[in-house]
């Protein structure tokens, strides 16, 4: 869908995943996800297999590894989580280095982080291939109630326009002698908000009349475009499918 | 005016008042025949918004009636509201408010699609809707990253394309740059509609609409040939309307008559 509509975790490429339909590849990364999710911490060589997946699929929609990783930092605070639990984890334990370490612990960082990081990637994956524009339509070809695909529509619509109206605000404020470092001026900040919020609520008033004079009744119209073909399903499918068979695989090898 | 024919918009005692007790209208007798292009002028809380929310029964309960080509609007009956917003086309005053949807095509193809119209037919209509007001290039923009007068021009689309038989437009030309503003006033005219035009901008006025009725406290104050209406100074000072300085509406209307 041409122009606009990115947000930041797009990445503009000419790739064929980007160009499958958008509800066919979050129904593949929502099922791999979950087998991530349901497959034992201890079954190591699944993960392997699931991070070369990712690392294949990474390839094919031409994102580079690099920009992959600089955003997975997100998962972060989450890491750090996990970095504690050995230490605080109780039953048996291990030496390392001189450190004492629960072995019941270490099981639960691993589990946090391998399956934290293969989710991320996945969805990050989803985020780099395809616009907002395109994920809501394919939550709403999913048949996902339509009252969060219409507020997630509205919300992309009038975030830049809320954000531009509280940027004007805040110059008005500055040109008038606004200063936010004088804790005195904090009470001009709060009023900002309120009146923000205010706007937005009258906007909100004056939008929907505007829906109802187009004869609105309730419910966006459906955008006409093609149902996903067969092909676009089987061939995401692939995904899902694989890393089934790893886990299944790694099941039955240990 | 021809009296045989069906007028395309007639309203009749229309009285409103807000919840808060505040009375807007206060009696509007208006009607406007098939064509016709008027202007609806009056000072800042006069009612024109108000009275232009009644034309499509948005809002409504006050007392009176409201009738579009015979069809009166009757807020419970939902067919007929819809096929009254299907006659009707409003132009809110602030394009933000009208454009919602993420791309500009989807936002024209938004009405339409309301009133059932769907797959190639729908983007005709688009394409027809967005080709006149020459915003065919910006069909997948985004409408927050077009500038103003691109969203009024888009907003405009965006009522075109439900065909409407009256345009009502609430102050079309205001924040426009003055290539905007008249490049509008073309677009307007070249329209085989019924036009209502609420405006502040009296020379706009003159240029676009042959008549005009002037609005004040709820009431219509005066009705005539929006030429006459302008040079009427008394009526101008007791309604709170000024011609920009140094603006002649008589001189305005001759060059007007010998342009056309
Ligand atoms: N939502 C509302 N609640 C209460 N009173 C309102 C509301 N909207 C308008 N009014 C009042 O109704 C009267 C008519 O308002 P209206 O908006 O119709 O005026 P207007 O002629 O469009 O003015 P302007 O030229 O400023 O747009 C005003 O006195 C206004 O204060
Ligand atoms: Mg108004």
């Amino acid at each position: 869908m041409g122009a606009g509509h990115a947000h930041p975790l797009y990445l503009d490429r000419a790739g064929r995943v980007h160009r499958l339909a958008p509800e066919v590849k979050i129904v593949a990364v929502l099922l791999f996800t979950i087998v991530v999710v349901v497959t034992p911490p201890t079954r190591f060589w699944a993960f392997a297999g699931y991070a070369l997946l990712i690392a294949v699929l990474a390839a094919t929609a031409r994102v580079p590894a690099f920009w992959l990783l600089k955003r997975a930092t997100i998962e972060l605070p989450f890491v750090l989580l996990a970095v504690v639990l050995p230490f605080a984890g109780h039953g048996e334990r291990v030496e390392w280095l001189g450190l004492s370490l629960s072995i019941e612990g270490l099981h639960g960082a691993w589990n946090i982080f391998a399956k934290g990081t293969l989710g991320v990637l996945a969805s990050l994956l989803l985020a780099a291939t395809t616009t907002m524009r395109d994920l809501i339509l394919g939550l709403d070809r999913l048949r996902v109630p339509s009252v969060f695909t219409q507020i997630a529509t509205f919300m992309l619509r009038y975030i830049d326009v809320l954000a531009d109206d509280a940027r004007r605000m805040r110059i008005a404020r500055l040109s008038r002698g606004y200063d936010p470092r004088f804790l005195w001026q904090v009470k001009a900040f709060a009023v900002g908000v309120g009146s923000l919020f205010l706007r937005s609520y009258e906007r909100g008033e004056r939008v929907y009349l505007a829906m109802v004079s187009r004869g609105y009744t309730g419910r966006l119209p459906q955008p006409a475009h093609d149902r996903a073909p067969a092909r676009q399903w089987a061939m995401s499918a692939a995904l899902p499918l694989a890393s089934a068979g790893i886990a299944v695989a790694a099941a039955v090898l240990t | 005016m021809i009296d045989v024919a069906t007028p395309a918009l007639n309203v009749s005692r229309l009285h409103y008042a807000y919840p808060d007790g505040r009375a807007a209208l206060r009696g509007v007798d208006l009607t406007i025949a098939p064509g016709e292009r008027v202007a609806l002028l009056g000072p800042n809380g006069a009612g024109k918004t108000t009275l232009v929310l009644h034309l499509n029964g948005i809002l409504h309960g006050g007392g009176g009636t409201v009738e579009v080509s015979g069809l009166p609007v009757t807020p419970g009956d939902r067919p007929a509201i819809a096929e009254i917003r299907r006659r009707v086309g409003i132009v809110f005053q602030d394009p933000d408010d009208q454009l919602f949807m993420p791309t500009v095509a989807e936002d024209v193809a938004f009405g339409p699609a309301n009133s059932g119209v769907r797959g190639a037919e729908l983007d005709a209509r688009v394409d027809e809707a967005l080709a006149a007001v020459g915003m065919s290039d910006h069909r997948d923009h985004v409408p927050h990253h077009l500038s103003f007068g691109q969203r009024r021009r888009v907003a405009v689309a965006t009522v075109l394309a439900m065909r409407p038989e009256i345009l009502v437009l609430d102050e079309p030309s205001s924040n426009l740059d003055p290539a905007s503003r008249r490049e509008l006033a073309e677009i307007l005219e070249s329209l085989p509609v019924t036009l209502l035009m609420v405006t502040h901008d009296l020379p706009y006025a003159l240029e676009l609409c042959p008549r005009s009725v002037i609005l004040d406290t709820g009431r219509i104050a005066a009705d005539g040939e929006t030429a006459a209406l302008l040079s009427d100074r008394e009526l101008m000072r007791g309604h709170r309307l000024e011609l920009p300085f140094g603006f002649d509406p008589a001189a305005a209307a001759a060059s007007r008559a010998d342009r056309s």
